[in-house]
């Protein structure tokens, strides 16, 4: 064991620190899917689309600014307010028109994914475009020189998902979403305005997603096919952790980010997703629940 | 259905395109089984679709099945996957179902990608060289002659749509719509809910895997591309749009979606954002889809 540790005990080391950046990244993107399907009881199938989309809308603020610290600001700030506007219309003009029916709302989203898809298609053209991060720094370690970029994305995650929970426990608007959560008849009848917190939930959701998208860009460049990969990741992500708990979306994101992470680094990608696929049918399938889920529809 | 066979007369282009309908809309045809007969959305069909397309092509690479033996050994196959898969999937249900279905379809796609030296991954492989010609009242034919690609996947339809009918107005289709209208109801009556599930959804695999195996067998090629969740979503599109729950409605979402996206291409390569917009256009508008709206207007009897 000892000399395995000697000769691959660096890229173990890397293995972890990679994958706790995934997790991060990881647990921003699916705690918006969790929230969304949480209180609203849909699975919003376009919610990848919706990471790509800040990916795309901050290589634009890049491409405008001409600045990458100026850029990532502004996309920063306004990636995850576009996206959740449009994801305000989209719960406006097709979401409530179907009534929130969970399995209707499933194909309307996948409808609203290829339209989301294509569309960047047509405004950002086929090509993968790298943006630059907005700092240059590398931590040094006694094997390996590490992105300075990366630790601080997870980082910002981490302040993410510790303003979301704040926002859950402390807030009003927390308040009303736990109660829509719970019991949404009950809720309207003490005055809860459930159609307003549905619309912000969702929108929520979305410009978490974005956020991520404009965190992780300078890393992995931005293409339009990038939502499918994070998508059925957070799936696995919110499913494990149980369907609407936001601190189970978190610790099952640190189990997929870190396995993955020592998977991809030792073995194959393609046998890690593979894995990691086969693993969430199957819990679904004996404990369909997740691992944290209280009540599950 | 007597109507196909007069379609001789099409020019190349449309007999061709007629044909793939003929095989998508079979694949159609054993979605629907499950969507619009036992009420249960799967996202994960295209894992059947292409087990029987690969069992087919991989049977006659390696095993060197003839034709004939590789359909039923895809039969068998497609069989066995659906099974193994309904007994885990089946016990989920709603939006549980639909992930399941997603995900093990997802890892499917990817352990074909993973096992490339085996099937050839991403490039996928033609079968043109192994299937060699046979005989028909003495003369011979290689199966990618159009008239035999033809004729194939009418006689493909045709059983299908017969099956399907058949299932459809016996006492086991009354059970399973039974199931779609009120599950729980339906147990409370003393009907074993599980089994009946469990033989629609073999049944709809191994429709879809049978499906699978005749395109693979009259295009002579196997890819990828059929096992890719896009493949999954595209039999729910068809026959949403024909309407979930007819025997006919599939192909008529097919042959219409087929056209129109045909069409489409021709102006722009963007014809997934039409498809996209037709989705979210008939689930808000139309989710009866063409058929089944018909059916609620003037034909009530429509299976």
């Amino acid at each position: 064991v000892s000399t395995w540790l000697n000769d691959n005990g660096p890229l173990l080391f890397l293995a972890l620190l990679d994958g706790t950046v995934t997790a991060f990244v990881l647990a921003l993107i699916a705690l918006g899917l969790s929230l969304v399907f949480g209180v609203m009881r849909i699975v919003n199938v376009a919610h990848g689309e919706l990471f790509m989309l800040g990916a795309v809308l901050s290589w634009f603020a890049f491409d405008l600014t001409n600045d990458p610290l100026w850029g990532f600001l502004t996309a920063l700030v306004l990636a995850p307010m576009i996206v959740g506007s449009i994801a305000i219309f989209s719960d406006r003009f097709i979401l409530r028109k179907i009534s929130y029916h969970p399995e209707s709302t499933i194909v309307a989203t996948i409808g609203l994914l290829y339209v989301i898809q294509q569309l960047t298609l047509m405004f950002f053209g086929p090509e993968v475009r790298p943006v630059e991060a907005p700092f240059y720094f590398r931590i040094q370690f006694p094997w390996f020189g590490y992105s300075g970029y990366k630790l601080m994305v997870a980082g910002m995650s981490a302040l993410c998902l510790s303003g979301v929970w704040l926002l859950m426990k402390r807030s009003k608007l927390g308040l009303y979403m736990r109660a829509t959560q719970q019991d949404i008849e009950i809720a309207k009848t003490f005055g809860v305005p459930t159609q307003k917190i549905y619309a912000s939930v969702f929108a929520l959701g979305g410009g978490l997603a974005a956020l991520a998208g404009v965190l992780v860009v300078p890393i992995r460049q931005a293409d339009h096919l990038m939502g499918l990969e994070p998508l059925l990741l957070s799936f696995i992500v919110v499913i494990i952790g149980g369907l609407g708990s936001i601190r189970g979306t978190i610790v099952a994101a640190f189990i997929i980010g870190i396995s993955d992470g020592i998977i991809s680094v030792f073995y194959e990608p393609t046998l890690a997703k593979m894995l990691a696929t086969l693993l969430v049918a199957m819990v679904l399938v004996l404990k369909p629940g997740g691992l944290y889920g209280g009540d599950q529809a | 259905m007597l109507l196909f066979l007069l379609q001789f007369i099409l020019p190349t282009y449309h007999h061709s395109s007629v044909s793939k309908i003929m095989l998508l809309a079979s694949y159609a045809i054993g979605y629907n089984f499950l969507l619009g007969y036992t009420g249960l959305m799967s996202l994960g069909h295209a894992m059947f679709f292409s087990s029987g397309m690969y069992s087919m092509g991989l049977g006659i690479y390696y095993l060197e099945l003839s034709p004939l033996n590789g359909v039923i050994f895809s039969a068998s196959f497609s069989l066995m996957v659906s099974l193994i898969f309904g007994l885990f999937a089946l016990r989920t249900s709603g939006v549980s179902f639909l992930i399941v279905t997603l995900m093990f379809g997802q890892t499917f796609y990817l352990s074909i990608l993973y096992f490339n030296e085996f099937t050839f991954g991403h490039d996928g492989f033609s079968l043109a060289k192994y299937l060699g010609s046979f005989v028909i009242f003495g003369k011979e034919y290689l199966f990618s002659n159009p008239d035999i690609r033809y004729n194939f996947a009418l006689i493909l339809l045709t059983s299908y749509l017969l099956i399907a009918t058949f299932i459809v107005l016996s006492p086991v289709g009354r059970i399973l719509i039974a199931i779609r209208e009120n599950e729980s109801r339906t147990q409370l009556l003393g009907y074993n809910v599980f089994y009946y599930k469990l033989f629609a959804l073999v049944l709809s695999g191994t429709f879809s895997g049978v499906a699978g195996a005749m395109h693979g067998l009259l295009f002579s090629y196997i890819g990828t591309t059929f096992a890719e969740i896009h493949h999954s979503i595209s039999p729910l599109l068809w026959t949403l749009l024909g309407g979930a729950g007819t025997v006919i409605g599939p192909l008529f979402g097919t042959g219409i979606m087929y056209y129109m996206i045909d069409f489409i291409s021709e102006i722009t390569k963007n014809y997934l954002l039409v498809v996209g917009i037709v989705l979210i256009l008939m689930i808000i508008w139309f989710p009866l889809g063409i058929m089944g709206s018909v059916r609620r207007k003037w034909l009530k009897w429509l299976p």
